[in-house]
């Protein structure tokens, strides 16, 4: 099984490499796209959505250069393994929730997710390791042509691409970049960027999109108005902001180091200690303290750990990567348990050090 | 209206919460109703940090009725709004509203007026500048007439009208072989 596979790879987002990437995770481009043969989704009867499916699935499968993406069918999934993609940012927690015939192509890297059926007929999206939009866009309007030359989108000559909701209207187009923010939030300066952010029309949210916690200091900057501006407008609108946020993150961090050093170094070994030696561990906990880590090895307070490492325990820490590894279902006890057997296995397997400065 | 002017009329928000003046204007696309959001710092912190999305948040129903304020003069008007349906897909302007999804393409046409201050408000815009279908803007009208036909389809055959059913089958067959043919 394609998913079983997956647990033991890291996707694009997680890769730890590209611009900027000690702050800023990975860049995200999403379109949305519908089919102009059919009522959106609140009105699609189980057939509707059963032929978009299919009509999507073949009419792209067929075609050479798409070759590479693979079919999901979510609708057939266990909800083990919706979660898990989920956790991967390949679905949308609403897309693994919902009900009806709906799917999703990935490609290997997992730098590609199409979701077939979600608020929209289409949702296309290209993942980057660090800041890189301007490449995500390049491969996410080159997929979008080799979709659109196979299938007739609705669009509308005054208000462009039309979608299912009116905020999504025009471009169909939102652009985040996640964040690592650990030193605006411990010198609680954080809102302030906030602020700055909204005021310039832009959307701060937690990792996992809206209602979610900010876990482990992750914060996802994207555009909120996707009418009235090119895409390139609106990439640039983000993109030009997230070196000013980069900024104000190295200046905090600056800080802490030359203002606060021994709260930091207690912060960040105590952490590292937690982690390597717990018996039972949440996941918020987890999230908390690989966040203050994965400050102290990019301020070179840790020295045995590399940052994909710490990406990829991020990952595999989540409630499904967890249990899939574990080949089992577990209740949050036993998850709690098996997480804290988890972090001790890999970082002791790593040499096990404490933060080099105690 | 310019992003400027959006940010002006925003300054003199209250907080939905505690009526602090609202510094976060957060826009939630995610759960089933589309939410808008206005908060002061103290209360954005407690919403990103605690997850709480939805339960003291205004659906789109409540922040379309005060938009459509200025404009509808009376509840009659309002009615009269809300009554109104897509010839295409059915959907009504009321049940757009409690959903915040609108139901086909033509709704953007057919409710065109209609949407105009929400695009406004939302995007400070109604004009799309961006990318367009790199095979030219096609005519989607017998598109939208296969959402009406399939959907009358539907209806007729839930009537058991079978002649007329294959009579509408046709009719789809003959746009779907129109379009394959053209592409």
């Amino acid at each position: 099984m394609i998913l079983d596979d997956m647990a033991n790879r890291c996707g694009e987002w997680l890769k730890g490499c590209g611009p900027e990437s000690d702050i800023v995770m990975s860049s995200r481009i999403r379109l949305a796209r519908n089919l102009a043969d059919y009522p959106f989704i609140r009105r699609c009867t189980d057939i509707d959505r059963a032929n978009i499916e299919s009509t999507v699935r073949e009419r792209l499968t067929n075609k050479a250069e798409l070759k590479d993406l693979t079919f999901i069918d979510v609708a057939d999934l266990q909800t083990l393994d919706r979660q898990f993609l989920v956790e991967r940012q390949l679905i949308s927690r609403e897309h693994a929730n919902s009900d009806g015939a709906r799917a999703v192509a990935i490609d290997q890297q997992e730098r590609l997710s199409l979701m077939v059926n979600e608020e929209d007929h289409l949702r296309i999206q290209v993942m980057k390791s660090g800041l890189d939009l301007v490449g995500a866009w390049d491969q996410i309007n080159d997929l979008d042509d080799r979709i659109e030359s196979q299938l007739t989108y609705a669009f509308h000559p005054k208000l462009g691409y039309l979608t299912a909701c009116p905020t999504n209207v025009g471009t169909g187009m939102r652009v985040s970049v996640l964040v690592h923010l650990p030193a605006l939030v411990i010198t609680q300066q954080i809102e302030k960027v906030f602020r700055s952010l909204q005021k310039i029309n832009l959307v701060v949210r937690g990792l996992y999109g809206e209602g979610t916690q900010a876990m482990g200091d992750f914060y996802q900057v994207s555009n909120q108005i996707t009418l009235g501006k090119s895409e390139n407008d609106l990439i640039d609108q983000v993109g030009d902001v997230i070196p000013v946020v980069i900024d104000y993150e190295r200046k905090a961090r600056d800080f802490l180091i030359n203002e606060k050093q021994n709260d930091l170094f207690e912060q960040v070994s105590r952490a590292y200690g937690t982690l390597q030696n717990a018996q039972q561990i949440s996941s918020e906990e987890t999230m908390f303290l690989l966040s203050r880590v994965r400050m102290g090895i990019n301020l070179g307070l840790i020295g045995d750990l590399e940052i994909p490492e710490v990406n990829q325990l991020f990952i595999r820490t989540q409630p499904a990567h967890l249990q899939k590894l574990r080949h089992s279902e577990l209740d949050t006890d036993e998850r709690n348990v098996e997480r804290a057997n988890y972090l001790h296995s890999q970082l002791k397997l790593d040499g096990g050090a404490e933060a080099s400065n105690n | 209206m310019s992003a400027e002017d959006c940010g002006r009329s925003n300054k003199n928000m209250k907080c939905q919460k505690c009526q602090k003046q609202a510094t976060f204007h957060i826009t939630d696309l995610t759960g089933d109703d589309l939410l808008a959001l206005h908060l002061c710092p103290d209360c954005a912190k407690g919403y990103l940090e605690t997850g709480d999305s939805s339960e003291d948040a205004p659906v789109i129903s409540d922040v379309m009725s005060k938009q459509l304020k200025p404009l509808e003069q009376t509840a009659d008007d309002l009615r009269e709004l809300d009554a109104k349906e897509c010839p295409i897909c059915g959907i009504s302007f009321y049940e757009f509203r409690q959903g915040g999804r609108l139901g086909c393409p033509h709704d953007y046409v057919f409710f065109g007026e209609d949407l105009e201050p929400l695009l406004i408000n939302v995007h400070g815009d109604n004009q799309h500048v961006g990318k367009q279908p790199k095979r030219g803007i096609t005519d989607t009208e017998s598109q939208t007439e296969l959402i009406r036909l399939r959907r009358q389809m539907k209806e007729v055959v839930e009537q058991e009208d079978y002649e007329k059913a294959s009579q509408i089958r046709d009719q789809i067959r003959q746009i779907e072989g129109e379009g394959s043919a053209s592409e």
